[in-house]
């Protein structure tokens, strides 16, 4: 598999010297968690225009923390964070969000098209009018996910993976300086994953970065930067570095490696309450603070 | 023809109550259609209840009933924020002690003065023959205001529906479009007791809103379908309580309500049939 995640440029790992000028993630010492209670802390980031980031651990380890701190929807306990050269949240036309699934899709009476639209509001405001770049830019979204023949369909008709297509497909249309997404292929079909992937490369061409949290083991490893998560940092450096065995161990708590194989996507990571093929039981890693609980959506 | 129309034609309280309802009904289907999909349904229901203390205390004092229902409303939109934010129970435990306490509250202060035991009556139940023109014009601003917010604040509402996460992240802070959401609850409530009651403009609020929700695949459908029962129950009901002499705003909620069974009921059958129809043609069953 060709790493399409990966920016073309050579991304930067974290730098010795805070240079803010051209990030559009930039932590020091940052310290997330709930309601004063620290999750993850430590964390030291550069994300820079046209890089990747995959955040990888279990449930609970602190992945759905840190996204919702970097969105602005939880305040850092700690530490330093600018994003987009602001606190996070001060920019909302310029970062799209995607976090799991909504359970309010299949009750609102809402077609697909307007699920879509939803991602011009910051943009537009109260008020403003729908521009045709911004009905371009709904069509378009809906047509790189596939479902712009679902644009009238009501979304209580659709099926989980064209649901998040559907998310997906909003998340492209507001055209992002900073995408954050909260596994974005839970639920979805191999076609669907295919789209996101090639989406979202193109995304990174643009000059978009991006931030996923992921269970998946093959697809981070496709990314500039993987920060390893147990309600601390593991480890932060390109895939190749950070997906080792031993690593991936302090993460997951069991591995199971193909001796046959050197590839790091080649690692069969365990855990727990997660439904995909790389599933093995273990326990070790699940703590009572289920802050990721809705990681897995029940479709 | 004359059983349907006279009524209206040659009365004038029937004229003005059936005019009354039609706008409670109109901003009922515009907020009901946020109460139903938000699932605020308990706390709107709380909001309906929570204004009985300020009614009945603006009557001891001589003032106008809406005027005592507002400062209830606001007093429980401010209760249900504080026991939400702060309580360790659930909200809904929290915001039910909240209403029964203003529900007992507002009993014991009537109870207390003999004077207006007969209007306890009225304020649970309504008193829409009652409705007089000053009435009606306070409707129907309540109404216009209801809508022109509603228009305004379309996309942050739409996306508080959609997921409160989504709003904050879009720029639109969520709980202050909550707040503004309640406070449009609370008005459509304090305008609305006068017709059906606090006990019955709960169901003003979510039959026709409910109704709407299982026919309109768009939202904006949803609030014209739930406008067009809510108003059409109000017709119905006054019409069978002039004929029938029922009590009227109990009459017009169980003619609403009942049209919330008559759809499901049809939609449910429809449903079925278009499962019957998916699974033979997949030849495999649907989950």
């Amino acid at each position: 598999m060709t790493a399409r995640l990966s920016a073309a440029t050579a991304s930067a790992g974290v730098s010795d010297v805070l240079d803010t000028t051209d990030s559009v993630i930039s932590a020091r010492g940052l310290a997330v968690g709930y309601g004063g209670e620290v999750v993850v802390r430590d964390i030291d980031l550069d994300v820079h225009p046209g890089g990747s980031l995959a955040l990888v651990g279990t449930n609970g380890s602190g992945k759905s923390t840190l996204i919702k701190t970097l969105v602005g929807l939880l305040p850092p306990t700690a530490g330093s964070v600018e994003v987009l050269g602001r606190a996070p949240g001060g920019a909302p036309s310029r970062i799209a969000y995607h976090s799991q699934f909504h359970a309010s899709g299949y009750i609102l009476p809402i077609r697909v098209v307007d699920v879509v639209r939803m991602a011009r509001y910051p943009a537009l405001g109260l008020v403003g009018r729908m521009s045709a770049r911004d009905h371009e830019l709904v069509e378009e979204g809906m047509a790189r996910m596939g479902i712009s023949h679902l644009a009238r369909s009501p979304m209580r008709s659709l099926s989980g993976g064209q649901l998040q297509r559907v998310y997906l497909a909003q998340v492209l249309a507001r055209e992002a300086d900073l995408i954050v997404v909260d596994e974005p292929t839970a639920g979805i079909d191999a076609g669907g994953r295919e789209l996101y992937l090639d989406a979202f490369a193109a995304e990174l061409q643009r000059g978009s970065a991006i931030v996923t949290a992921t269970h998946d083991i093959a697809e981070a490893v496709e990314y500039d930067q993987v920060l390893l998560l147990a309600r601390r940092v593991v480890a932060l450096g390109s895939g190749r570095e950070v997906l080792t065995p031993d690593q991936l161990m302090e993460t997951f708590g069991i591995v199971i490696q193909d001796p046959h194989e050197e590839h790091a996507g080649r690692f069969t990571v365990a855990e727990v309450a997660h439904g995909g093929p790389q599933t093995i039981d273990t326990r070790c890693c699940d703590d009572e603070d289920e802050v990721d609980a809705a990681d897995t959506p029940s479709a | 023809m004359e059983y349907l129309l006279d009524p209206f034609l040659n009365n004038a309280f029937m004229t003005r109550a059936l005019l009354a309802g039609v706008l409670v009904s109109i901003a009922c289907a515009v907020v009901g259609t946020f109460v139903v999909l938000r699932g605020l349904a308990f706390i709107g229901d709380a909001l309906a209840h929570g204004v009985l203390p300020g009614i009945a205390a603006a009557i001891l004092l001589g003032l106008p009933g809406m005027l005592g229902a507002a400062v209830g409303a606001i007093v429980m939109i401010g209760g249900v924020s504080l026991v939400t934010r702060r309580s360790r129970l659930s909200s809904d435990t929290a915001i039910g002690m909240l209403f029964v306490a203003m529900l007992a509250l507002g009993v014991v202060m009537i109870s207390a003065s003999d004077a207006f035991q007969g209007d306890l009556l009225a304020i649970l139940f309504g008193q829409i023959l009652g409705t007089s023109w000053g009435q009606v014009t306070i409707m129907a601003a309540a109404t216009v205001l209801v809508i022109i917010v509603s228009v305004l604040a379309a996309r942050p509402f739409l996306l508080l529906s959609f997921d409160p996460e989504q709003a904050d992240v879009a720029g639109f802070p969520s709980r202050r479009y909550h707040v503004l959401m309640l406070l449009l609850v609370a008005l459509t409530v304090v305008v609305a007791f006068q017709t059906v009651g606090t006990l019955l403009v709960f169901g003003m609020l979510l039959a026709p809103a409910a109704a709407g929700a299982l026919l309109a695949h768009r939202i904006g459908s949803m609030m014209v379908i739930a406008a067009v029962i809510g108003s059409a129950s109000t017709y119905l009901g006054l019409l069978i309580s002039y004929w029938f002499d029922y009590a009227a705003g109990a009459t017009i909620v169980l003619v609403a309500v009942t049209a919330f069974f008559v759809v499901l009921a049809l939609s449910n059958v429809r449903d079925a049939g278009r499962h019957v129809a998916t699974t033979d043609a997949s030849g495999e069953t649907l989950s």
